[in-house]
């Protein structure tokens, strides 16, 4: 009980000669509002636990070495170690990395929008439009299979058992179907872009 | 009955690290000396 009324600089000063249960003193003396102050930061009780050990091992260390210097501030001191120490495990955690625009890099180059402007939308859908109509002009056998395969996602092997012909023939009549695409498109000069 | 629309305090519970932890730094302190020669300082642990 009488250790509560000696001041942290006496206490630290007592450790640096020698006197172990001054660090007892000294932990049990700020333990919760080191431990509280980490524990708000991580929310992660085992991972405050090995903060707050980590924190008393540089205490320890610096004492030990003779290095401490801040006589009466003992508290603070140890916080601002902690508060290292934190800065440093979200460091090591941080999954994404953190960019900031600057004169010389903008966010823009790392950061891409794929949607499409409403212009590109509307070509793009004045195209799809398009590109059925001229896929009507086909001969119905070659625009079955271009059908089934571009816009039903099937296999040619799936496709001959459907139409009951070879897969070289669906292969042959796909094949067509392209050609004459290219045919139409050219015979009629449309521009097909987007 | 009254209702009390007051929330619990969240802090209210104290927060204190694990027995093992500080007997580990305690275990830990009396086992390190450091010493320093020549502005170098070594950490000798006593076992």
């Amino acid at each position: 009980m009488a250790d509560l009324h000696i001041p942290d600089a006496l206490l630290v000063k007592n450790y640096v000669q020698g006197n172990e249960n001054a660090l007892a003193t000294l932990i049990k003396r700020h333990e919760s509002k080191i431990y509280g102050f980490i524990y708000s930061k991580i929310s992660d009780r085992d991972i405050s636990n090995d903060i707050f050990q980590d924190t008393f091992i540089k205490v320890i260390k610096t004492l030990k070495s003779n290095s401490y210097n801040e006589e009466g501030k003992f508290l603070p001191w140890v916080m601002r170690i902690s508060h290292n120490l934190i800065v440093d495990h979200f460091r090591k955690t941080k999954k994404m990395p953190m960019y900031r625009e600057t004169e010389e890099f903008s966010i823009f180059s790392v950061m891409s929008d794929d949607t499409l402007t409403i212009e590109n939308k509307m070509i793009f859908d004045q195209v799809e439009v398009d590109l059925k109509k001229i896929i009507e002009e086909l001969p119905e056998d070659q625009k079955e299979v271009l059908v089934m395969r571009m816009y039903q996602d099937m296999s040619f092997k799936e496709i001959s058992e459907l139409t009951g012909v070879s897969i070289n023939t669906a292969l042959g009549r796909m094949r067509y179907a392209l050609m004459n695409l290219r045919k139409i498109i050219d015979k009629h000069q449309i521009i097909l872009t987007n | 009955m009254a209702k009390i629309y007051s929330k619990k305090a969240l802090a209210s519970k104290i927060l204190k690290p694990k027995k093992e932890v500080v007997s580990f730094l305690l275990n830990y302190s009396q086992a390190l000396t450091v010493v320093k020669i020549d502005e170098k300082s070594y950490e000798i642990i006593a076992n």
